[in-house]
């Protein structure tokens, strides 16, 4: 017994040898993910009365460098649904790989239903949600489309905190600023408009919306990938368009565009 | 306590004690310039308020969900019936904030709700549902779910039940309770309209000898009324708040849902 209580009932150094302290600061903490590396941009989606249109360029930047620019960011999943990813390319990826895997083990399976756009939805909001919660997220702003349990066109987003909702129109990341404005024009009563938007003019929105990103967005490119999910359950997929009708005439009337000096 | 410690500290050599040594140093290992990191919440605005009177409780929130300045959608219910596959269910709840934390809240009480009803071959009554939402809220007191949850439901009485949450699970029942980013702008004016705060009998006297009105029964239509006020009234003054007005009324014949719209600007 000495005179300083805060050493009572401790463990004696000569018996038990000093305090082993390494464990404390041996290692740093597990880091994750705190920023995405190389990113997808905006994502379009709309709905008409027969299915759903969903467009992505096909670029991948790393930072401001236009670094692949030939990645395909629209995904199919069962032959029937459409992803559209936005954000971390190698989160997108992983993912591509986890639903390709749930699919064929789905098709092995026995009881001969297969997974809807709406399961699919609910599955990744669950993923996103889950890694969110253990705070490593995946880096991603994704629209699903496809049909319903009861075959009507779906569309619906989610992103990496696991935040979910649908709309007629959709638009992900800058597209939310730029295109969404111009896509909400065809729905003006929101789901009770669907039934007068007909394929081609959800088509022709979502190619308009693509050129207003391309001249808008810095980190856009004129090449993009377009598909069509019917409720027929068939997918028109196009992975290699290019933007038609650009009209750069307004850059004359901006000082720092083409020749001009001064 | 602190100069205590570093005072034994300096003898703990002599002693034959580990003391500073088992003390990690926060600094020593700082892993240089630290930059963006990840925060999990969010937050989706919108608006919740419930009501309740002696035969019923009507719970509402308006459809808007919001990320900053942009509208996600206009239609996003933040109301849902509890453990609705059973047809004698009466408990209702709404969520508003972060909405993914708000949907898993949902689930996870639904599921319990079932499994309840499952096992125990009866409803669970608002007064439990009650308690257990709070203990699921206090089980994540240290992550919470970033939710203001209002539970409604007819108690063992017949009468409306109203239970108001806190994110991380402190409760109590009331007559009436505003949540989410129009709170501000709705319980005063539900403090004056339902219990009649700052209203007196006109002519009862002066100072303290003014009587505050007595505190009536509302009607479900009056409820009604004015839950459509709160709600066209904090669509002026609050951006997250529009679009669309859900209803549940609940009352012992069963839970009745309204949508009405609101405006969209």
């Amino acid at each position: 017994m000495n005179h300083f209580p805060q050493a009572w009932g401790r463990p004696r150094d000569d018996i038990y040898g000093p305090y082993d302290s390494s464990h404390l600061h041996s290692s740093l903490p597990q880091s994750h993910t705190q920023s995405p590396a190389v990113t997808g941009t905006s994502v379009l989606g709309v709905k008409f009365k027969d299915g759903v249109v969903i467009a992505a360029d096909n670029l991948a930047s790393y930072g401001s460098l236009a670094r692949f620019t030939d990645v395909k960011r629209l995904r199919t999943f069962a032959g029937t649904s459409v992803i559209g990813f936005g954000g971390d390319v190698s989160d997108m990826q992983y993912l591509d790989r986890l639903l390709q895997s749930l699919d064929i083990r789905e098709n092995y399976s026995s009881h001969g239903h297969s997974l809807n756009a709406k399961n699919l939805h609910t599955y990744l909001a669950k993923i996103f949600y889950k890694r969110r919660s253990d705070f490593n997220p995946l880096w991603n702003n994704v629209l699903v489309a496809g049909l319903d349990d009861e075959g009507k066109p779906f569309l619906s987003q989610a992103d990496l905190l696991g935040t979910t909702f649908s709309a007629p129109t959709l638009a992900t990341g800058f597209g939310a600023h730029l295109a969404q404005p111009l896509l909400r024009r065809l729905v003006p009563h929101d789901e009770g408009s669907v039934k007068d938007v007909t394929r081609e003019m959800a088509i022709d929105a979502v190619k308009e919306c693509m050129k207003v990103l391309f001249y808008r967005d810095a980190r856009s490119s004129d090449r993009y990938s377009i598909a069509v999910v019917t409720k027929e359950g068939e997918i028109e997929m196009k992975e290699d368009e290019k933007l038609e009708g650009q009209s750069w005439a307004f850059a004359d009337m901006i000082r720092g565009y083409g020749t001009q000096v001064n | 306590m602190a100069s205590l410690m570093s005072d034994t500290a300096a003898h703990s050599d002599a002693l034959g004690y580990s003391f500073s040594k088992s003390i990690p140093n926060p600094t020593s290992h700082s892993s240089g310039p630290r930059q963006h990191s990840f925060y999990p919440y969010t937050d989706n605005g919108g608006s919740t308020l419930g009501i309740t009177g002696s035969t019923f409780a009507i719970l509402a929130g308006d459809t808007r969900s919001t990320s900053g300045y942009n509208i996600n959608t206009r239609h996003a219910p933040k109301v849902f019936r509890i453990g609705a596959d059973d047809p004698s269910s009466r408990i209702v709840l709404s969520v508003v904030g972060f909405a993914a934390d708000g949907n898993a809240l949902k689930e996870r009480l639904d599921t319990i709700v079932k499994m309840y009803r499952y096992q125990h071959g009866k409803a669970m009554s608002v007064k439990a549902c009650a308690q257990r939402l709070s203990t699921i809220l206090y089980s994540k007191r240290f992550f919470p779910y970033y939710v203001h949850a209002i539970l409604g439901g007819m108690d063992e009485d017949g009468k409306g039940a109203l239970y108001s949450y806190d994110p991380v699970g402190s409760y109590e029942r009331e007559q009436c309770r505003a949540a989410g980013a129009a709170a501000s702008l709705i319980m005063p004016f539900l403090d004056n309209q339902v219990n009649y705060k700052n209203q007196h009998v006109p002519g009862s006297g002066e100072g303290h000898a003014l009587q505050q009105r007595q505190v009536t029964d509302l009607s479900q239509d009056t409820v009604q009324g004015l839950v459509r006020d709160a709600f066209t009234s904090a669509v002026e003054r609050h951006i997250e708040v529009g679009d669309g007005l859900q209803m549940m009324i609940i009352t012992k014949e069963g839970v009745q849902e309204i949508f009405e719209p609101l405006k969209r600007d």
